[in-house]
């Protein structure tokens, strides 16, 4: 269990917030990678821009707290308003250097599955795909952020709506997925990334007060590691205090009061 | 001729038993919920709908009975996550079965956009690899015939009825929306008839003073319902903001069947119409969700 004066939630949220590189174009999505666009956009990347599937543009954090993506702060001040073909087309064109998406199930290979679990003839039936297949086809990388469950991290996803690396190695590329797929998962207990010939997940850190045991214990598939895990940096203080801003009552955060 | 119809008629009228209706085409915002409701209180049966992500609407009308196919990208609850009515249909079939063909926002987009162009397809690079291109046999992948690059093919698809909220429209259909659209101008290209519901019924002069604003123009749309809070719990920019509790509320009490049957009971059925519904939530409600302050754009200059 994660250790500190921070929810899970909020430690996800700065973890993702640093993903974002200064000046990126970024399809933001719902939920915490709302709150870590908001964050990156008030800190280190005062010039990242924010795509979002309904139509809106914005190079400025959200006025107010944000339940969904067309709550009227997200608009007011927003830089354009358009329609979701057009978003969607300039991240297939690859200007979108950086997508977010969640997930409910993800295999060894960054495959993500938000449709249906468990076997065909008798499916726990998911909401779907929404944006997520798309981001995770066209964006030029994408960020995974999803709870840290064995029932989660499983072998082979049972129905893949957002691709990631798919069977590994070149596959991205044979499939003629133009974008270059996930780049990083963050959950609950650690920060993953890819081997870059093999596209295997690898953990790459731990948040604090988890251990390695437990995230294996977690995980699905026999887990490898990073070449060097670390502890995943906690939020400083600067940031806690931003994502409270963004998000008062903790309603995406959790209770921490 | 005007179009302004009620919106009880204007249902009857364009939106029978088994049509294919476009709702929720803007996403989470501008959602037509009081036409979902009258559909329910119509007891309207055999729907297929389609959107993009629909949040409760669509749950609101499964849980209802009315549909028999959903075609969307993702169907639930935007705020909690949870999919309760969607599931029990799906995986029970309660109240009834439900077929669904599932998309991703943009093959959505793509297969109205097509038929709003006339084509019978579009390419996408999206889904390749994906079971929503492998398990979906309506979608096909085919290589470029310029480049031999694989291409995910997503063929047409023309609605029977487009149901839309905006802010704005005059009498003919002519009519105006802000903010994030999604794909309701696609939506209404794309279907055989369009239901506008409106905030303003307005002169077309009105209109005319920012032409750049229209979503679509009068002569695509086949009736007007001028509706007030029509979109509730739905935002609509420079109207209301959206009302939170109600989605907590359809949560907490549509984990069950039961629940469901109870709420449609209380919010839709019970209260008759859309007056009786606003008269429910009350005047001090509304009155919260309005912006706390005017944003105005700044004109523009259309002289010549």
């Amino acid at each position: 269990m994660i250790q500190g004066p921070y929810t899970a939630a909020e430690l996800m949220v700065a973890a993702a917030a640093r993903e974002i590189q200064d000046g990126e174009v970024v399809f933001v999505g719902m939920r915490l990678p709302l709150l870590a666009f908001c964050l990156a956009r008030s800190t280190h990347a005062p010039t990242a821009v924010g795509l979002f599937e309904n139509g809106v543009v914005r190079d400025s954090p959200a006025l107010d707290f944000l339940v969904t993506m067309s709550d009227g702060p997200n608009v007011t001040g927003a830089v354009w308003c358009t329609e979701m073909r057009e978003v969607m087309g300039l991240m297939q064109s690859g200007r979108v250097t950086l997508g977010f998406i969640g997930g409910a199930q993800v295999d060894r290979f960054g495959n993500l599955n938000t449709t249906s679990v468990g076997p065909r003839s008798q499916p726990v039936r998911l909401p779907g795909s929404g944006g997520a297949a798309d981001i995770a086809s066209l964006a030029r990388r994408h960020v995974v952020i999803m709870a840290h469950e064995r029932r989660r991290f499983v072998e082979r996803v049972d129905y893949v709506t957002s691709p990631g690396h798919g069977e590994g190695g070149d596959w991205r590329e044979r499939t003629g997925l133009p974008g270059g797929g996930p780049a990083a998962v963050i959950t609950t207990l650690g920060l993953f990334r890819f081997h870059a010939a093999t596209r295997e997940m690898v953990l790459a850190s731990v948040h604090p007060g988890v251990t390695v045991e437990e995230v294996r214990a977690q995980t699905g598939w026999a887990l490898r590691l990073a070449d060097t895990v670390i502890e995943t940096p906690p939020p400083s203080a600067a940031e806690l205090a931003m994502i409270r801003r963004f998000d008062p009552d903790g309603f995406w955060t959790g209770a921490r009061r | 001729m005007s179009k302004v119809l009620p919106l009880a008629e204007a249902l009857r009228r364009h939106v029978p038993d088994g049509a294919s209706v476009a709702l929720g085409a803007a996403l989470e915002c501008l959602i037509p919920f009081a036409a979902a409701h009258e559909l329910i209180r119509q007891g309207r049966r055999d729907l297929t709908l389609v959107g993009p992500i629909s949040d409760v609407c669509f749950e609101q009308m499964i849980a209802a009975g009315c549909v028999g196919r959903v075609v969307a990208a993702w169907v639930g609850n935007v705020q909690h996550g949870a999919a309760y009515a969607f599931r029990r249909a799906l995986e029970h079939g309660v109240p009834r079965s439900l077929e669904v063909e599932d998309h991703s926002n943009l093959s959505i987009a793509l297969a109205l956009e097509a038929a709003a162009q006339g084509v019978p397809y579009l390419p996408t690079r999206s889904l390749l690899g994906s079971d929503l291109l492998a398990r979906n046999p309506r979608l096909r992948v085919a290589p470029c015939p310029f480049t031999g690059v694989p291409l995910a093919l997503v063929p047409a698809l023309a609605p029977d009825v487009a149901i839309l909220h905006v802010q704005r429209a005059d009498a003919d259909g002519n009519c105006q929306a802000w903010g994030p659209t999604g794909v309701s101008a696609a939506s209404g290209k794309a279907s055989r008839a369009v239901v506008v519901l409106t905030e303003e019924l307005v002169e077309p002069d009105v209109i005319r003073s920012d032409p750049n604003r229209t979503l679509l123009p009068g002569f695509l749309v086949t009736a007007v319902v001028h509706l007030p809070g029509g979109a509730h719990p739905s935002p609509v920019q420079g109207h209301y903001n959206r009302d939170h509790a109600v989605y907590a509320d359809w949560h907490a009490r549509s984990a069950t069947a039961e629940g469901a049957v109870a709420w449609l009971d209380e919010w839709v059925r019970a209260p008759g119409d859309h007056v009786g519904y606003l008269a429910k939530l009350g005047r001090a409600r509304l009155d919260r969700l309005r912006p706390r302050a005017s944003r105005l754009a700044a004109p523009v200059d259309y002289g010549c």
